[in-house]
């Protein structure tokens, strides 16, 4: 559905997205990741025709940013929630978002009925006809999100979609972006909340600038960090670590006097062979666990590095 | 080019207007100043006056004093216009305006029809009252009719519309180079000067202010539109707005 290619933005001597390449899927919750000046801003407008390229291709459901015909086509396709919620405060909800239907085009009936559906799946219906100016800045957020969806886009960019909301307005708007994967829209979510991240997407990519790492949280997370199985016995002894060793396993540490962290392959495979050695080594297994590291650690690996995992 | 998206915008605009006093006040105001305070104590000065005299004030006084309306139809724009443009920057609702499929000259017609056409609607408002006061007061001592006459109309229908449009382009470019609606429209007033200008020339003589005089305002004016035109355009461009408007 989303396709760049080597994309970049230069203002002058300042690149703004270098190189820049990447495939969303159709129906993908595709999470973009970076500081604030990292590029995800640039990247979105160029990629909904806002700002043009200064080099580099994309493509929008096979449209051309670059061809000027194209980008009324990519503008149609396109639904988008900026960073400020930008709605017009002396207009209803209701308004607002009949403005945005007529220069989507869309028909009366079309307007009405998206309308009432947004607004009732927010929750604001029976407040349509108040002034936005009057609404929390959760509300108006809501309306914004609403306005993004007017026109029944395919692609869908949401610039911190849950940012100023209420924890039970954040949750409604997560599962309302999984239903939207579900009518297979694809969805590119621009967010520092690294939590909703791991709740909705399929995949991630990281910019500082350039893109630096893409893939699935659990790609990334293994591309880093492999994966660490940790046996929790009631004790330690040389002799149980030397079993261990004897596996093979390509690094282990202690912890304490009553854990160990082995790096491991496939812990399907690897998990059972190591405990039935240390048993064998006369270790008393509590329990086995896998060490993950959260996203959090990841994003931040990544941008201390600044080197491509990609997965 | 889809009228129809510009005139949505223009609408949209107008409705958001409705609901600024300033903007109310502003369009009321400044066409009563213009059209009943100014002839009007004229008018009352006259009483008891001879049928010479009515008709030599009328010529001499009210009749210039009419070109007052191509200045107030460029004061006006400067009021709403300044508005159109950088309320919406205010209210940071470019952006997702930008992010439809209506084009640049299409959203920056919408623009300015909504800054022209309350401005030359309260300007001919402006228009009818000085007229109607003007022939009500004079009809009964000259038993014709003062105005409007060849050059008025040359002025309501040719530099009236010249000037306010002229305007309205000069708001699309101080918009993109300012944050504050007040200091938009100080900007923007300054568009009168030029045409203040002419009315202090026609009132002293030197430029002539007949139908001749104004058919040449109106050429100046006419080319100062396309002028301003290509500039206004130049300045309303998605990625101009996006990244270069203050």
């Amino acid at each position: 559905m989303i396709d760049a290619q080597d994309l970049t933005k230069r203002f002058g001597n300042v690149t703004a997205v270098q190189n820049l390449t990447l495939h969303v899927n159709e129906g993908e919750v595709f999470g973009f990741l970076g500081q604030s000046g990292a590029g995800k801003n640039n990247t979105i407008r160029m990629l909904s025709c806002l700002i043009s390229k200064t080099s580099g291709n994309a493509t929008i459901d096979n449209y051309q940013i670059g061809n000027r015909d194209d980008q009324l086509r990519i503008r149609e396709l396109v639904g988008i929630l900026p960073e400020n919620v930008g709605l017009y405060e002396d207009l209803s909800a209701y308004r607002n978002l009949d403005f945005y239907g007529k220069m989507y085009h869309r028909t009366d009936q079309q307007r009405r009925e998206a309308i009432e559906r947004l607004l009732k799946m927010q929750g604001l219906w029976e407040r349509r006809d108040d002034l936005v100016g009057t609404y929390s800045k959760g509300m108006k957020q809501k309306v914004a999100i609403a306005r993004a969806l007017i026109h029944d886009p395919k692609v869908v960019f949401l610039d911190e979609p849950t940012a100023n909301l209420d924890p039970e307005s954040a949750k409604t708007t997560r599962d309302f972006i999984l239903e939207l994967k579900k009518e297979r829209r694809t969805i590119f979510l621009n967010t520092h909340n690294l939590d909703e991240v791991q709740r909705v997407c399929d995949r991630i990519g990281i910019l500082k600038t350039s893109l630096i790492a893409v893939g699935s949280p659990d790609q990334l997370r293994n591309s880093l960090w492999g994966r660490k199985t940790v046996v929790h016995l009631t004790s330690v002894d040389d002799k149980i670590l030397s079993a261990v060793k004897g596996l093979g396993v390509r690094n282990y540490e202690t912890v304490g006097n009553n854990k160990i962290v082995i790096d491991v392959n496939d812990p399907d495979v690897d998990n059972p062979a190591i405990v039935r050695e240390i048993v064998r080594a006369g270790g008393s297994v509590r329990f086995v666990t896998e060490l993950r590291p959260t996203l959090e650690d990841i994003y931040l690996r990544l941008l201390k590095n600044g080197s491509a995992s990609a997965a | 080019m889809r009228l129809s998206d510009s005139w949505v915008v223009a609408t949209k605009d107008l409705g958001i207007f409705r609901r600024k006093r300033y903007i109310i006040y502003s369009l009321i105001a400044l066409p009563v100043v213009f059209s009943v305070l100014l002839p009007g104590t004229i008018l009352l000065s006259l009483s008891g006056s001879s049928a010479a005299s009515v008709n030599e004030a009328v010529n001499r006084i009210l009749k210039p004093e009419f070109n007052l309306f191509i200045m107030l139809s460029a004061i006006l724009p400067s009021v709403i216009g300044s508005y159109s443009f950088i309320g919406e920057k205010v209210e940071k609702s470019l952006e997702p305006l930008l992010a439809t499929p209506a084009t640049d000259n299409e959203l920056l017609l919408g623009k300015c029809l909504a800054a022209f056409i309350p401005s030359i609607g309260a300007t001919y408002m402006g228009v009818v009252i000085f007229i109607g006061l003007t022939d009500a007061f004079t009809y009964g001592i000259l038993h014709r009719l003062a105005l409007p006459d060849l050059n008025s109309l040359v002025i309501v229908f040719l530099a009236i519309p010249l000037a306010c449009s002229l305007s309205v382009e000069f708001s699309v470019v101080v918009s993109s180079r300012v944050n504050d609606i007040r200091a938009a429209q100080q900007l923007g007033s300054l568009i009168i000067l030029p045409l203040l200008a002419v009315f202090i020339l026609s009132e002293v003589g030197t430029l002539s202010s007949d139908v001749g005089g104004t058919l040449v305002i109106a050429a100046i004016l006419l080319v100062a539109d396309i002028v301003m035109s290509f500039i206004a355009r130049g300045t309303f461009q998605r990625e101009e707005i996006l990244t270069k408007w203050k």
